[in-house]
């Protein structure tokens, strides 16, 4: 059934500390709004679960990036548009990129945001996968001051998170350490476009003489959280890249998610999908794939 | 809750509406300011036919509440045509058979607009990217890239 449109109310404070002081005043009522591409298909399905909601479009100091020497930082409001469109990204996190470019469709991508998408919690999120590969770590501000957590700890369960009820995102933080670093991003989903995908598996990994350095493995659609694959990045690390090391790790990957069948797939498709993206990225790191 | 009012450019013209905060944009362009141009697919951000532009970038009306718009541009598909001409872009669909039932038409048409800006001789894969978002059920889509590559060539003037 549809929303009952005068049940709800929305306001769009224009500064930080009048959205913060309503938020905090009575914790889990007022419920933070970005671009809405979300809470909006909610809303008009009747399942949105909240009737208060603050609008965070109108807070400037949520937007933009700003670059120092070691990291790359991410307003929350950034849009999937912004984030295609910025020359820093496009050079040195092309994953997120490329993520940005396959969520939804252009309409969605302009008005749909990385603070938004992360808040939002869903195991399937685009973004998910390749933040974590890059060891992304987020800022979190409440009336009782802004505190810094890693990405990887954010997602504590299906659709729940870290954050305390009177907190909201403000910027998203990435280390500009890719430089050297083979990339590797792929979604399966039923179409290119618009699809909520069945699995994403994110690579990132520095080699030294057929050695692997370091590697982040992550994915997303395969548990009830995105998730780094530390168990399969144990198997690799330190180690020579060869095929029994790439058997190794297609085993420990196999075993290390947690699939189910939903709608949009079967847990062994989506275990086998998983199996075959890590084969597909660990070969490209040989030296003669 | 109450209303609040308003204030919205749309089609160049000045409006003010008195309306709750959380309205979809689709239903106060339709309702309330009386433009039925922009059409209700799905309701819920995937089939594209309620795509408007907000201050020049094209979005999904349905899922936007109008507070979040207040004092923004909007352009509907009514605001396209100048001095009783159509827009290339629609003169194009009208020529070529891009528009068959007509529902993704408005949407359709704002979407290709949006893509001839930034790739004015659009290759086949910009056409698919750029209107990834907006489905059609009558034409098979070949007709709707005929009319962008030939709005595209109206327009450039060739």
């Amino acid at each position: 059934m549809r929303a009952y449109v005068p049940d709800y109310d929305l306001v769009a404070p224009d500064n930080l500390s009048e959205t913060l002081r309503l938020i905090s005043r009575e914790p889990g009522v007022w419920r933070p709004i970005a671009g809405g591409t979300d809470l909006m298909v909610l809303f008009e399905a009747g399942k949105l679960p909240y009737q208060k909601l603050v609008s965070l479009a109108r807070i400037a100091d949520l937007r933009g990036f700003t670059a120092s020497e070691s990291h790359v930082t991410l307003g929350a409001l950034t849009t999937y548009t912004d984030m295609q469109r910025s020359e820093v990204m496009q050079r040195e996190f092309p994953l997120l990129v490329k993520a940005a470019s396959w969520t939804g469709a252009v309409a969605t991508q302009n008005r749909g945001t990385l603070g938004g998408n992360i808040a939002n919690a869903s195991p399937a999120a685009d973004s998910s996968p390749a933040l974590l590969v890059y060891d992304a770590e987020i800022q979190l501000l409440s009336e009782r001051g802004p505190r810094w957590m890693n990405y990887w700890e954010f997602h504590t369960g299906y659709k729940t998170t870290a954050m305390h009820l009177d907190e909201i995102i403000a910027c998203i933080s990435l280390p500009r350490t890719t430089t050297g670093c083979a990339q590797y991003l792929r979604k399966v989903g039923t179409r290119g476009a618009q699809a909520i995908s069945k699995v994403a598996l994110a690579g990132l990994a520095k080699m030294n003489a057929g050695k692997v350095e370091h590697i982040r493995l992550a994915i997303g659609s395969v548990a009830p959280v995105p998730f780094l694959c530390v168990e399969t990045e144990g198997v690799l690390t330190g180690r020579r890249l060869d095929r029994e090391a790439i058997g190794e790790a297609k085993e420990q990957i196999a075993a290390e998610i947690a699939p189910i069948d939903d709608i949009r797939s079967t847990a062994d498709y989506r275990r086998r999908v998983t199996v075959n993206l890590l084969e597909e990225f660990l070969e490209s790191l040989l030296p003669n794939p | 809750m109450g209303k609040v009012r308003i204030d919205l450019r749309v089609n160049g013209s000045a409006k003010t509406v008195d309306t709750y905060p959380m309205a979809r944009l689709l239903d106060v362009l339709r309702e309330q300011i009386g433009l039925t141009g922009t059409k209700e697919g799905c309701g819920e951000g995937e089939c594209g036919a309620c795509s408007v532009l907000v201050n020049g970038e094209l979005v999904n009306s349905c899922l936007v509440p109008v507070l979040q718009v207040a004092g923004c541009e909007i352009l509907t598909v009514e605001g396209l045509a100048e001095n009783g001409q159509l827009h290339p872009m629609q003169q194009a669909f009208a020529e070529t058979g891009g528009a068959q039932c007509g529902i993704c038409t408005p949407g359709m048409i704002l979407a290709a607009c949006v893509l001839l800006k930034r790739f004015p001789c659009p290759t086949d894969r910009q056409i698919r990217d750029g209107l990834a978002g907006n489905l059609c059920r009558c034409t098979g889509y070949q007709k709707i890239f005929d009319a962008v590559r030939e709005a595209g060539r109206a327009m450039a003037g060739t």
